[in-house]
This record gives C-alpha cells, sequence and structure tokens, in this order.
C-alpha cells in the first residue's frame, strides 16, 4: 500500500501547491496562445506550422532588440513585434507555402520544419546559444502578497493578458464577418473565392495573423526568461502534444486545452517533481487510448 | 542488370576504407542502415515517423552499458539493443497508428521527447556526459573488433544484413500491401487487409532496424551519447531520406553518406551546418522531391524510352 501515500498530499505538497499551479497557468498561458495560432493556421492552410517555435523565439529577439538597439521600450513593442514577425511570416508564405497547398500536408510539415532549421541556425549564429537577459519593465518590478501566495505583478499581467488575446481571437473568429469568410473559406476555398473574397490574401493574411500570435508570446515571454535562440525548439514540441490531445480542429478547444494542460504540469511538479517534464506526453498516450481523435477532435 | 547500383555500392563499400578514415565510413554506413530503416517507414507505409532518434538512441545506449557496466560481448549487447527498440517500437506504434498524417508526426515526435527526458534524468545514462568509452569487445570472443579496420568490415556486414531485410521485406507480399495502404487506405481495408496490423508490424520492424544502426554505431565511435536520442537525429534521418529519395531502396543510403560527409566537413563551421540543412529541407520540399535516386530513376526512364522511340521507326 506504500504508493498509496501519494495521492494524499503531505503538508510540504500542500504548502507549494499555489505556487507550483501558479507556474502552471504561466506555462498553460504561453501554450493557450501558441497552440491557439497553430489551430488558426492549420483551419486554413491545412500546414502544421513547424516554425511556430521560431516565430515565437523570433518575437522575443526582436524585442530585445528594439530595446537595446533602438530604445523601443516593452508597451510599443507588444504591438510593434508581432505586426513586423507577421509581415516577415506573411512573406514566407508568398515565397515558400503558396507552392505546397496541392501536396500532401506532411510536406507542410517537413518545408516549415526546414525553415525553423534556418531560422534557429542563424540566429545561433548571430546570438550565442546560452541567451539574453530582456530585464523586466520597471513598472512590473515587484508583486503583491495574497497571504498563500506571492504573485508577481508581471505574472499576474501574463495570465490576464493571455486569456484577453485568446478571446479576442475567438471571438474574431467565431462571432465577426471576417471569422465567418475565414472559416467560409476553410470549408470551401473554391466556393469563396466564386463569392468574389480573394481567398489567396485570405490564407496570406491568416498565416501572418497566426505568426503574429506567436510573437506577441515571445515578447510575453521575454522578461521571464533569457531571450534564448533554442527557447522555440523547447516549447513547440510541448505545444504539439496540447495539439495533438486537444485536437486542432475547434479554437476554444485549443485554448481549453493548452490552459489545462498547463495546470497539470504544475501539480506534477509538487507529486512527482521528476516526471514534471514527461507528464504532458505521458497524458498525450493516455488520451490517445482512451481518445484516439483527441480531447476536442473530430475523427479525421 | 537490375541489380547493377546495388553491386557497384556493393564494390565502393569494399575497397573505401582503404581511401577514407574507416571509422567515419563505418558510422556513414550506421546512419545508412537507420535511413533505410526509417523509409522502410516513411517511404514505403507512408507514415512519416520525426521520433526515430528514439529507437536508434534507446538501442545504443543498452549497447553501450551492457559492454560496459556488464561486459557483454557485441553480439549480445547488439541483440538486446535490438530487442529493446523494437519493444519500445511496439509501444510508440501502438499509440501512434491510432493517429494519421499530420497528427502521426507529431505524436512521435513528442513520445521520442518524452524518451530524451528520461535518458537525460534516468541514472544509468550518465546524463549530458553520455557512456565513454565504450568497449568494443571480440565478436564471439573470437575476432577482436578493436583495430577499426576490423569495426569497419563488422559494420559493413551490419549494414548488409539490415539493408537485405529491407530489400526482401519491399519485394515480398507483405511490402506489396503496405504500399497499398500508403497509397489508398480506405481500399486496402475494403479489400479485407487488417490495415492496423501491417502497420504495427511495420514500425516494429523499422524501429529493430533502427536499434540495429544504433547499437552497431555506438560500438564505431565508442560513446553512447544523448545526441543520438535528440530530437535533431530525428531531423536529420529525415534529412538524409529526403535527399536521397524517398520510397527509393537505394536512395537512402546516398542520402545518409551525403549528410554525413556534410556534418563532418562543415562542423567547423557552427550553426551554419544547421542553416545549410535548413535550406537543403526546403530546396527539396519545393523543387527536388523525388531525391537523388528519384531523379536519377526518371533521369534513366526517359533516356529508355527515348532509345525505345529511335529503335523502333
Amino acid at each position: 500500500m506504500s504508493w498509496l501515500h501519494m495521492l494524499v498530499p503531505s503538508a510540504s505538497q500542500l504548502a507549494q501547491m499555489p505556487a507550483q499551479l501558479l507556474i502552471g497557468l504561466i506555462n498553460g498561458s504561453f501554450y493557450a496562445m501558441l497552440s491557439l495560432g497553430l489551430a488558426v493556421i492549420f483551419g486554413l492552410l491545412n500546414i502544421v506550422n513547424f516554425s511556430h517555435g521560431a516565430q515565437y523565439m523570433m518575437g522575443a529577439f526582436v524585442a530585445y532588440t528594439l530595446l537595446n538597439v533602438l530604445g523601443v521600450g516593452y508597451w510599443p513593442s507588444l504591438l510593434l513585434v508581432p505586426i513586423l514577425v507577421g509581415i516577415v511570416g506573411m512573406l514566407i508564405e508568398r515565397i515558400f507555402l503558396r507552392w505546397i497547398y496541392r501536396l500532401d500536408p506532411l510536406y507542410g510539415l517537413l518545408l516549415t520544419f526546414g525553415l525553423t532549421l534556418i531560422i534557429e541556425g542563424l540566429f545561433r549564429q548571430g546570438f550565442n546559444s546560452s541567451g539574453v537577459p530582456y530585464g523586466m519593465p520597471p513598472e512590473f518590478r515587484g508583486g503583491i502578497n495574497l497571504g498563500f501566495i506571492f504573485l508577481p505583478y508581471y505574472r499576474a499581467w501574463v495570465i490576464v493578458a493571455s486569456i484577453i488575446v485568446c478571446l479576442g481571437v475567438w471571438f474574431l473568429i467565431e462571432r465577426t464577418r471576417l471569422g465567418a469568410y475565414l472559416r467560409a473559406a476553410t470549408e470551401n476555398p473554391a466556393l469563396v473565392q466564386a463569392f468574389g473574397i480573394n481567398v489567396p490574401r485570405l490564407i496570406t493574411l491568416t498565416y501572418g495573423f497566426g505568426v503574429a500570435l506567436a510573437a506577441f508570446a515571445g515578447v510575453m515571454a521575454a522578461p521571464m526568461q533569457n531571450v534564448s535562440p533554442l527557447m522555440g525548439s523547447n516549447i513547440i514540441i510541448v505545444v504539439f502534444a496540447v495539439v495533438v490531445i486537444g485536437g486542432m480542429g475547434s479554437i476554444l478547444g485549443s485554448i481549453v486545452s493548452g490552459f489545462l494542460l498547463g495546470l497539470v504540469e504544475g501539480l506534477t511538479k509538487v507529486f512527482y517533481p521528476e516526471a514534471a517534464s514527461t507528464a504532458i506526453f505521458a497524458i498525450m498516450a493516455i488520451v490517445l487510448l482512451l481518445k484516439p481523435a483527441g480531447l476536442f477532435g473530430k475523427a479525421r | 542488370m537490375k541489380q547493377l547500383p546495388f553491386l557497384i555500392m556493393l564494390a565502393a563499400l569494399l575497397v573505401a576504407p582503404f581511401v577514407v578514415y574507416p571509422l567515419f565510413l563505418a558510422n556513414a554506413l550506421c546512419l545508412a542502415l537507420f535511413a533505410c530503416a526509417f523509409n522502410l517507414l516513411a517511404g514505403y507505409s507512408g507514415l512519416l515517423s520525426f521520433g526515430h532518434s528514439a529507437f536508434l538512441g534507446t538501442a545504443g545506449y543498452i549497447t553501450a552499458y551492457t559492454t560496459k557496466s556488464w561486459g557483454y560481448p557485441p553480439e549480445l549487447a547488439i541483440l538486446l539493443g535490438v530487442a529493446a527498440s523494437s519493444l519500445l517500437g511496439a509501444l510508440f506504434g501502438f499509440l501512434a497508428i491510432r493517429r494519421q498524417g499530420l497528427y502521426f508526426a507529431m505524436v512521435t515526435l513528442a513520445l521520442a521527447q518524452m524518451v530524451y527526458f528520461v535518458c537525460l534524468q534516468a541514472p544509468f545514462t550518465g546524463g549530458e556526459n553520455g557512456i565513454q568509452p565504450v568497449p568494443r569487445g571480440h565478436l564471439f570472443g573470437v575476432i577482436d573488433l578493436s583495430p577499426n579496420m576490423t569495426m569497419y568490415y563488422f559494420a559493413l556486414g551490419i549494414f548488409l544484413i539490415g539493408y537485405g531485410i529491407i530489400y526482401r521485406t519491399i519485394h515480398s507480399p507483405y511490402g506489396r500491401v503496405l504500399k497499398a495502404i500508403s497509397e489508398n487506405e480506405p481500399r486496402a481495408v475494403s479489400l479485407g487487409y487488417r490495415v492496423d496490423q501491417y502497420k504495427l508490424l511495420a514500425f516494429v520492424l523499422s524501429a529493430g532496424l533502427s536499434g540495429l544502426a544504433g547499437s552497431t554505431k555506438v560500438l564505431v565511435y565508442q560513446l553512447g551519447s544523448l545526441a543520438d536520442v535528440s530530437f535533431g537525429t530525428s531531423g536529420e534521418v529525415l534529412l538524409m531520406v529526403l535527399i536521397g529519395g524517398l520510397g527509393t531502396v537505394m536512395g537512402p543510403v546516398i542520402g545518409a553518406f551525403i549528410v554525413a560527409t556534410m556534418v563532418n566537413y562543415l562542423a567547423q563551421y557552427g550553426s551554419w551546418v544547421t542553416v545549410i540543412q535548413g535550406v537543403i529541407f526546403v530546396v527539396c520540399v519545393l523543387i527536388f522531391r523525388r531525391g537523388v535516386a528519384g531523379e536519377a530513376m526518371a533521369l534513366a526512364r526517359r533516356w529508355r524510352l527515348r532509345a525505345g522511340a529511335v529503335a523502333k521507326p
């Protein structure tokens, strides 16, 4: 019966639970934002954007460069960086991706994987792998003691901002006219084109938008960790697992599973810290056994 | 006539170590076997795995550990490595074939990443340092593998065994069914084939042969390392098969030698190797999808057609 004690939390485990849950919520924010971008791109382009992690990393580095070379601070960066990196994304779509829409979607994965290698290699050449610090914006220094937990202001901001962004994207796609075009083009591009909507441009803009979301997440991440060329590849594989669990079919599904898995990861750190880095993959395996199509996915 | 390319390759491999550093060649042969095993799954069964490093690396660790810490002879250590990777392959395959296409790729990627983290933390792998030096030992207690030349011909023998198994599989009725599944799965199902069993067996076979490559590779450089289980290795094998020609028998061998040469000679340029690999990926996907072997075959076919057209007016 010795394994039973693992199910009953000890006092020290209970004590560190809020802190780990907070970290889980933070990680979940990033999983949600990134898997949301993947889902948006996948919906219209039928491509799993492997370079999503690299574009997230680019977001952090562009913010770093803006701050240290041009003196542009955190707040303007939050808007500027997604626009800049989004434009890069649109160029990538026009130059590379548009040639492969007729092929097996696996070629999209291979192509964006190649682009990831190029982007990461260039950044590793330019900055070294260990990374550079971004520095906390002054208005976010410090935090508030809630009694059971010390909450740094910046972390609170990350959680709130990511929820706002996720719900905003959901609203844009599910509740506006533009989103209706997008969903229609996902279902039947030829028909939508016949109604006079420029589908190729819609595709370019959608990819740019998905990339901009990744870049936004990158700016959000910059003050919390070292800005490093490897930060993207570390997170993207976890996000893939999140996407397998949640399914890429629904916007809301990818948001919910992102936050949920972040929390589960946090809980694992409390009870069985050795497994924290593998928890999400293990959950993926279990979900594949019980519900192969994913929690929110349609069988495909 | 049909076997001519193979005979040329065999002859080249037999004399090569007198010209080029044998250990580099032996390592390239292991990578070639790895690429062929990967191609069996990706090229002939239509299952693109993004996590084959797990099989190469796990078998490598098992062989490294059993020879170094338990003093096992090389043949037994390799056998254990192959057994371990086949078992892992059965587990991965059982989970991954529940999804298709893109999701299959992501599932294998995630599972391999899990294996990577386990290897990083497990006590017996030596973490970041890996296991070294791995003794090569005496094959069947008789043949001393420590001279580099002997090691090379041992690796060549292993490669030929693996290559033969893959060749036979592809050209067997079982291989034909695999090809049919990859081209039109619903039709294969409607013809009464148990598609999942075929896929799972292909996955296990591919994993086991990748393990064979991994175990031998460990003996070549006498190092069991974290790099072999890392995601970069899964990407590299994909690159080899893509350059050589997805779904061609000999393409992966050509691709493996190209990539091994590139990595070896460009090592001094640091991250530029990654950039160049990325560029090759992009070029292969956009304009060179048939790979070296595929293009060569297309060229030969065109010549034959032209010759035929001239012969009968």
